[in-house]
This record gives C-alpha cells, sequence and structure tokens, in this order.
C-alpha cells in the first residue's frame, strides 16, 4: 500500500492509499479522480493517462520503456516530468509520490 | 435509404465478430467506421503488436486479428461504410431510423453499438489560438498536398506521419520539423532520410521544442517554439502541420438518450442491450458489473447481441439455437460446399 497524492489541474487534491500492485491510473480511475481517461485501459497505447510527476520523484521511478516516451510524444503538452499513469506501478517505494493531472488528455 | 436488420457501428474486433454472428443466424447486417480502414484499435493504435489472450491463437498481431476476421465474414459480403460517422438515430415506429456525417440513411430494426472508446479524431495543438486557423492555415490531415507547393510549412511530431509529410513536401516546400525530443518513433529510414534533407538545407530540424505561439491574422504567419531550456525562436511559416497521432471521442453516442456510465454505455448481460431497446451496445463501450475489456469478451457480447436482434428482425420466428459443426443452413450461409 502507497499513498498518492495526485493534484487535478484546478488545484484539487485527492490522497489515495492505493494497493501494491495496481497502476497509478488505476488508482485514479478506481477512486473517479478526474482527467485521467485511459482510453486504452492500460496498454500504454493512448496517452489520455498522462501525469506530471513532481520533480523530486522523477529519479526515483522506473525509467520509462521506449513505448511510454513514443506515446508521450502524443500527450497533450508533455513535459520533462511526463509519465504515463498506467506505467507506474504501485509498491511501498511509491508511498507519498504526488503526481499532477494535465488540464486535458487531448 | 438502406433498408437492413442491423446496423453495426464500428469496425473493429467486436463489430466485426458480430456481423459474423448476425450472418449464422441469417441477418444482414452493414458496418459503419469513422476510420478509412477496418480493425478499430487493432489498426489504429497496435497493428504490429502481439496479443496473446486471443483464445485458441497463442499469439497474433492486430493486423493479423483483423485481417483473420476479416476472412472469416467474407462469405457473408459484408457491405461496409468507412470514413463516416452515425450523427443521429431517430425511433420509426418499431424501427430505427439512421443519419450519418455522408449524409447515408438507414433503417434498421436493430443496432449495434461496438465503438470501443468512441471515434478517432486527430489530437489537436494544446494552443487556443489555433482553432481559428484550423482548416485554412493549420492542418492535421493533408487531403490536396499541392496547396503547400512553395510555401513554408512548420511540420510539428515525431512519428511516420510527421517524418514521411516532411520528406514528402521537401520535394516542393520550405520545411521546418519540430518535435520535442532527439529520439523519432517513426521508421528509422524516413529518420535517416530526413537528417540527409537536413544536411542537403532542404530541410530544418528542430529538436527538444514544442509550438509556443502563433501569429497572424486571416492565416498563419508566424510561429514561436519552445525549447526545453525555455529559449524561444520565431520562424516564419505559413502553414502547419499537427501529426500528434488520433485520441477517441464519444462524439453523437452522448446524444441519443443511452444511460452512460463515464464514457461507456450501460447494458444488460443477458443480450448486451441498451436502455433503449433495438440499440445494443457490445465491446469496450459497454458497461456492466465485471467488465473486462477483453477482445474475447467483446466476442461473447457480439455473439448474444445477435441473437438479442433476431426479436426486432423476426419478431414472427422463434430462433432455434444451431451449431456450426452440424448445421446444414448455417454452412450455406457460409457457402461452404461440403
Amino acid at each position: 500500500m502507497a499513498k498518492i497524492i495526485y493534484t487535478t489541474h484546478d488545484k484539487q487534491i485527492y490522497n489515495i492509499d492505493v494497493k501494491n500492485g495496481l497502476s497509478v491510473m488505476e488508482g485514479a480511475v478506481q477512486n473517479n479522480i478526474p482527467g485521467i481517461d485511459a482510453d486504452c485501459g492500460g496498454g500504454m497505447a493512448c496517452a489520455t493517462c498522462h501525469v506530471y510527476v513532481k520533480e523530486d520523484w522523477l529519479n526515483k521511478l522506473p525509467t520509462k520503456e521506449d513505448g511510454e516516451e513514443d506515446m508521450l510524444d502524443m500527450a497533450f503538452e508533455p513535459k520533462i516530468n511526463s509519465r504515463l499513469s498506467c506505467q507506474l506501478i504501485v509498491s511501498d517505494a511509491l508511498d507519498g509520490l504526488v503526481v499532477r493531472i494535465p488540464s486535458k488528455q487531448g | 435509404m438502406i433498408k437492413t436488420d442491423v446496423l453495426i457501428i464500428g469496425a473493429g474486433p467486436t463489430g466485426l465478430f458480430c456481423a459474423h454472428q448476425l450472418g449464422l443466424i441469417g441477418l444482414k447486417c452493414e458496418i459503419v467506421d469513422n476510420l478509412d480502414k477496418v480493425g478499430g484499435q487493432c489498426i489504429e493504435l497496435y497493428p504490429d503488436k502481439p496479443i496473446y489472450d486471443i483464445p485458441a491463437i497463442p499469439e497474433c498481431t492486430g493486423e493479423e486479428l483483423t485481417n483473420n476476421l476479416l476472412k472469416q465474414i467474407k462469405p457473408l459480403n459484408i457491405k461496409f461504410h468507412l470514413n463516416d460517422r452515425v450523427e443521429k438515430v431517430k425511433k420509426n415506429q418499431n424501427r430505427w431510423n439512421i443519419i450519418t456525417t455522408n449524409k447515408k440513411e438507414f433503417n434498421v430494426s436493430s443496432i449495434v453499438i461496438a465503438g470501443g472508446v468512441g471515434s478517432f479524431e486527430p489530437r489537436k495543438f494544446p494552443i487556443k489560438e489555433c482553432e481559428k486557423f484550423e482548416g485554412k492555415s493549420i492542418f492535421y490531415s493533408i487531403k490536396d498536398k499541392n496547396i503547400f507547393n512553395n510555401k513554408t510549412v512548420t511540420i510539428f511530431g515525431g512519428g511516420d506521419s510527421a517524418l514521411d509529410w516532411a520528406i514528402e513536401l521537401s520535394n516542393n516546400c520550405r520545411i521546418n520539423l519540430v518535435h520535442r525530443r532527439d529520439e523519432f518513433s517513426g521508421a528509422q529510414a524516413s529518420v535517416d532520410k530526413v537528417k540527409k534533407l537536413q544536411s542537403k538545407g532542404k530541410l530544418d530540424l528542430y529538436t527538444k521544442f514544442q509550438l509556443n505561439l502563433v501569429k497572424g491574422n486571416q492565416n498563419i504567419e508566424s510561429v514561436t517554439i519552445k525549447h526545453d531550456d525555455e529559449t524561444t525562436k520565431e520562424l516564419h511559416t505559413d502553414y502547419l502541420l499537427g501529426f500528434f497521432g488520433l485520441i477517441m471521442q464519444l462524439g453523437p453516442i452522448l446524444n441519443w438518450g443511452l444511460n452512460l456510465n463515464k464514457k461507456t454505455i450501460e447494458v444488460n448481460t443477458e443480450n448486451f442491450e441498451t436502455n433503449q431497446s433495438g440499440i445494443f451496445a457490445i465491446g469496450d463501450i459497454c458497461a456492466y458489473p465485471g467488465k473486462l475489456k477483453l477482445i474475447l469478451s467483446g466476442f461473447h457480447e457480439g455473439a448474444l447481441a445477435a441473437r438479442g436482434c433476431f426479436k426486432y428482425a423476426r419478431p414472427e420466428e422463434k430462433l432455434r439455437f444451431e451449431f456450426t459443426t452440424s448445421s446444414k443452413i448455417i454452412k450455406e450461409r457460409l457457402g461452404i460446399k461440403k
């Protein structure tokens, strides 16, 4: 279990306990957090679960696969700290992770 | 007006297999899809990616799956209406009238929505001002490349579409290619070609840049692009092309009086009918307790929805359950002469 902090673009904050093994995307979808669409259902095929990771977490997360960076090319306003939340699998190590949800997913 | 038993919306694997199931029980159907090709997400999102969870097929790509489904329904001679989208559906006594974007009209006894996550539409530039230039000096797809002759065209994107158009248009235009990072997701051969064109001075390449600002009155005059290090550059340009792939939008389905749950349509699990009698929903777009977004679930849902369509198409008849291994009439419908 890890606490994931989701911040929406209109500054609403959701502190959610997400079970280990779920993705950060699933944690959002299962808790009805607005702004993470996840159209493809976690297949790294749509870039609609795009989030900005708080800078100090960037190096603590597993590195991106090639496919993730390719999909981020399609995301709405990608930045250096962009990730696909379906690729961030929750573990104790992610406790306290802060992700910001972009204003749109496309 | 096209009169048939069933209209299927969506030519993905679920829609294709539902057409097969309708054919087996003797119902006629036609299929509408917004894309220019059959296959839905399998073709648009992952044509080359292997799928490992289709029963009895240990491994196949999205493209192979689509081709096999097309082969399976070939004897049924199903008519496709591609590049078209259903806009309006209206109850007409016990049947439904349908109008598409291309003004095609259908009259059917039932509708099967196999629309995945909605219809695919191009992703656009995030900057609001871009909207007023859309269709004039900003494009997300190209219908007539000749309008760009001898003009300056600024292309954004790093996939095959961006690279292919940069190469193609460099013959007759001045090209700026802008991409958010140094690596490209398009084919390596195309990347090499782009680099070669750059070294010959036929194309200017700007990587680690993104669109920051557009300027112009009637038409675009220049764009400002911003580097990762926050420095900016102004590029004079006549046209702006964005190739950021496609996004799925539910679109007109929202207006058909269906019970929706987020971006999905609520159905019963007996025959996958929605709250509107005669409208069924199957595949990724339907919602019910325990729903799995798997292709195999879509096949199951399509088989049951097809049976659900039967009572609307043949209200006087009773559907007799038959197996393909033993039914003479099914074999006839599939054109099998054994």
